[in-house]
């Protein structure tokens, strides 16, 4: 028996986990024990999957035993099972780092007890958005994260969190709506709803109909993965949150949005046909999301522009649709999930022991703890492009698949980028300066607390406050664990980049996808403006080779 | 495929109004709104099952082109349930503004006016840098002008002591600049 018919574990374990968790809402402990446990066996599964995804090539799983066409299928691919591990990984750290903070704080907050069940369906989500071969699965997946990820940033229902999280419900119930009004279009168009007899059936359709629903799916997602001009919600809506929380939307559920979106341009519509405006609007999101952060004065706020920014980076490789351009679009996702997420759960840790996440109270930082310094300084020139890390690396790839593009709208992306990741350096570089270098008696509004000296107070981590502990083990240790996870992005770039191309590669080709869901004997169709990505296809697979060696 | 003209128009109207009610500022349209639009689109779902005919239970003595569409009704089914989970949702959070400020519209983001209103003048990025460019000066001057020579004296802005000897022991002739003058967030 093949591993990969284990696939839908991914989804049902956290659910079950969810299940168990609720039962036992008033047993904290055995309710952390059991979600950490269950996230544990979900990562390992999907390792597994990975594995054998890179071995044994793309699978296919008919739930309940309906055939392709008719019943729901989910399709491991190398592309969502790399997704799988990384989004499990991710939020495996954060709700460590959730356990920690709730231990340390008593659990007197918030009420903690149904973050447990929530945090576990909200992974489930995730991984049904992520293995769904069917359109309207993945509109399911989504709702599932989404209904979690309300409940999630409203938690506690204190006044912002209520006011960020109607902002929230009500731009995602509308992008689910138009994904739905979508839905029920290709339906109404095509007569399926499988990913890959879409991929078969909709190159039959006149061009302008194609048009419309592609554009509609990608308004949709475009939403959730917050493009500009759909990103207006995001830098509004995540700062209010509690860290943990605000650390995994950012890692994983634009990174769900970028998913379909790839998964749009690459199975279902295929060919260039909406490539320019998508390049326009990554150039957009760049540059009006870095200078946007540029902008703040609060951490949280400035990391959620520059999540936004970075976003861009994505669909620009996503818009060449080109094996070296998507390729490292993939490779950025990954790399981009897990220094976000490492940065937000940093900034918690900041505000826990600056007291605040304002740039005009915290100050000094350095000196008071140099742990803290460390954490965030290796994430943040991470997620700035500083070589070696792996923001170089998938930035370099990137802007290589630019240049060999080689059309002036790709050399204005191109320009873009550097200048972006220029401009990242700057908005990292501030909060750097001035909240972990310059002395707290320069800060605007100094917080007393941080001005009383370490050496002051009689326990060197409290500095005054004597009701909590200001940086607990767990709470640094599973930031720190991300941190690692993301230098280990960098050194083990030369095979994640093979991985990265291989399902580019799977990804354009589309027979794999086609072939593992309905069969051998399905003709593929070819691309519709077939000469544009064929000849391309050919010139970008040495391109990937020497992007490998970037250990 | 056919479709049935009322259901179209029904359709139509139902996503007009839904979406005139989202554009409104207080929360319970709003509310009322995304519930029309999820019907509407109900309603949508439903007309691409094309024509209506008998319920898809299997007969062995029935045609297939008599039976209705049944995937549509199934989509339709699990898109209610959703719709329902979330239209309680909201509930929840509008009784909840509105115990919090006997209010059923959405607020401002505080934040957001703030730094709307921040002047672009950065007191630490944008003042004027003194003549003395040292790394290592004597004084650490602000952004208040230029500073008499001989000043060592520590101006403590009304803060705390402790804070005020902290900041002696750290740099025995730092100026201690008071905070209203330079943040400009006001």
């Amino acid at each position: 028996m093949n591993i990969t018919s284990f696939a839908p574990l991914a989804v049902v374990l956290p659910i079950l986990g969810a299940a168990l968790t609720f039962l036992l809402i008033h047993y904290p402990r055995a309710q952390r024990a059991i979600s950490i446990a269950v996230l544990t066996l979900t990562l390992l599964l999907e390792c597994w999957l990975l594995a054998s995804v890179w071995e044994g090539g793309t699978a296919a799983v008919d739930i309940g035993g309906w055939l392709p066409p008719w019943g729901i299928v989910l399709v491991v691919d190398q592309f969502s099972s790399l997704m799988l591990v990384v989004s499990s990984a991710v939020s495996l750290a954060v709700l460590i780092y959730a356990t920690g903070q709730g231990m340390a704080d008593g659990d007197r907050d918030a009420p903690v007890s149904i973050f447990h069940p929530t945090y576990l369906i909200l992974v489930a989500g995730v991984s049904n958005a992520f293995l769904s071969g069917d359109l309207f699965n993945l509109y399911v997946g989504f709702e599932i994260l989404l209904t979690a990820s309300y409940v999630l940033i409203t938690l506690g229902g204190t006044g912002p969190r209520i006011r960020a999280g109607v902002t929230y419900v009500v731009v995602s119930v509308v992008s689910s709506v138009l994904f739905l009004i979508a839905i029920a279009m290709i339906y109404g168009a095509t007569g399926t709803i499988n990913m890959a007899d879409l991929a078969i059936k909709l190159g039959d359709l006149d061009q302008g109909t194609r048009t419309l629903l592609h554009v509609m799916l990608l308004v949709a997602f475009g939403i959730k993965a917050a493009v500009f001009p759909l990103s207006f919600w995001l830098p509004d809506s995540y700062p209010t949150a509690p860290a943990p929380v605000t650390a995994v939307f950012a890692g994983l559920l634009t990174k769900v949005g970028v998913y379909a979106m790839v998964r749009t341009e690459t199975l279902l519509f295929p060919g260039d046909a909406l490539n320019a405006p998508l390049m326009v609007a990554a150039l957009l999101t760049m540059v009006v999301g870095i200078l946007g952060a540029l902008a703040q004065s609060d951490i949280k706020r400035l990391l959620s522009f520059t999540l936004v920014s970075h976003i861009g980076y994505m669909v620009f490789g996503l818009a060449m649709s080109t094996v070296a351009g998507l390729g490292a679009a993939v490779f950025y996702v990954a790399h981009h999930i897990t220094i976000q997420t490492s940065l937000f759960l940093v900034t918690g840790l900041i505000e826990r022991r600056g007291g605040s996440s304002s740039m005009d109270r915290v100050a000094g930082l350095a000196k008071l703890s140099p742990v803290l310094g460390v954490l965030f300084f290796v994430p943040a020139m991470n997620l700035a492009g500083i070589p070696p890390f792996s923001g170089f690396l998938g930035k370099l790839g990137l802007l290589q698949a630019g240049v060999e593009l080689g059309t002036p709208l790709a050399y204005a992306l191109v320009i873009g980028g550097v200048l972006t990741s220029l401009l990242t350096l700057l908005a990292i570089a501030r909060v750097w300066n001035r909240a972990f270098w310059r002395k707290p008696e320069d800060a605007e509004h100094p917080d007393p607390v941080l001005l009383a000296a370490p050496e002051d107070s009689a326990t060197g981590d409290r500095a005054g406050r004597t009701n909590v502990t200001l940086l607990p083990r767990t709470m640094v240790g599973s930031t720190l664990g991300l941190v690692v996870f993301g230098v280990a992005l960098t050194v083990f770039a030369g095979p994640l980049f093979r991985v990265a191309d291989q399902s580019a590669e799977e990804m354009l080709d589309r027979s794999p996808y086609i072939h593992a869901v309905l069969g051998e004997d399905v003709p593929v169709p070819p691309v519709p403006p077939a000469a544009q990505t064929g000849p391309r296809q050919q010139q970008g697979q040495p391109q990937g080779q020497p992007q490998g060696g970037g250990k | 495929m056919s479709v049935n003209l009322t259901l179209l128009t029904v359709m139509g109207a139902l996503y007009a109004c839904g979406i005139y009610l989202i554009l409104e500022r207080s929360l319970t349209r709003v509310l009322l709104g995304l519930m029309l639009l999820a019907n509407a689109t109900n309603l949508l779902i439903l007309a691409t099952g094309g024509y209506a005919g008998l319920a898809p239970i299997f007969d062995k003595d029935t045609p297939a082109v008599d039976y209705n569409d049944p995937l549509p009704q199934a989509l339709i089914l699990t898109s209610i349930v959703i719709s329902f989970a979330v239209t309680a949702f909201m509930l929840g959070i509008i009784y909840r503004t509105w115990v919090l400020a006997r209010q059923d519209e959405i607020q401002d983001d505080a934040e957001d006016r703030r730094v709307a209103e921040t002047p672009s003048f950065d007191a630490e990025d944008d003042s004027v840098i003194p003549v003395e460019t040292s790394e290592f000066p004597l004084a650490m001057v602000g952004s208040d002008g230029p500073v008499p020579t001989g000043t060592a004296a520590v101006m403590s802005g009304g803060r705390p002591v402790r804070a005020d000897k902290a900041a002696s022991e750290e740099q025995p002739g730092s100026l201690n600049v008071d905070p209203r003058k330079e943040g400009g967030g006001k």
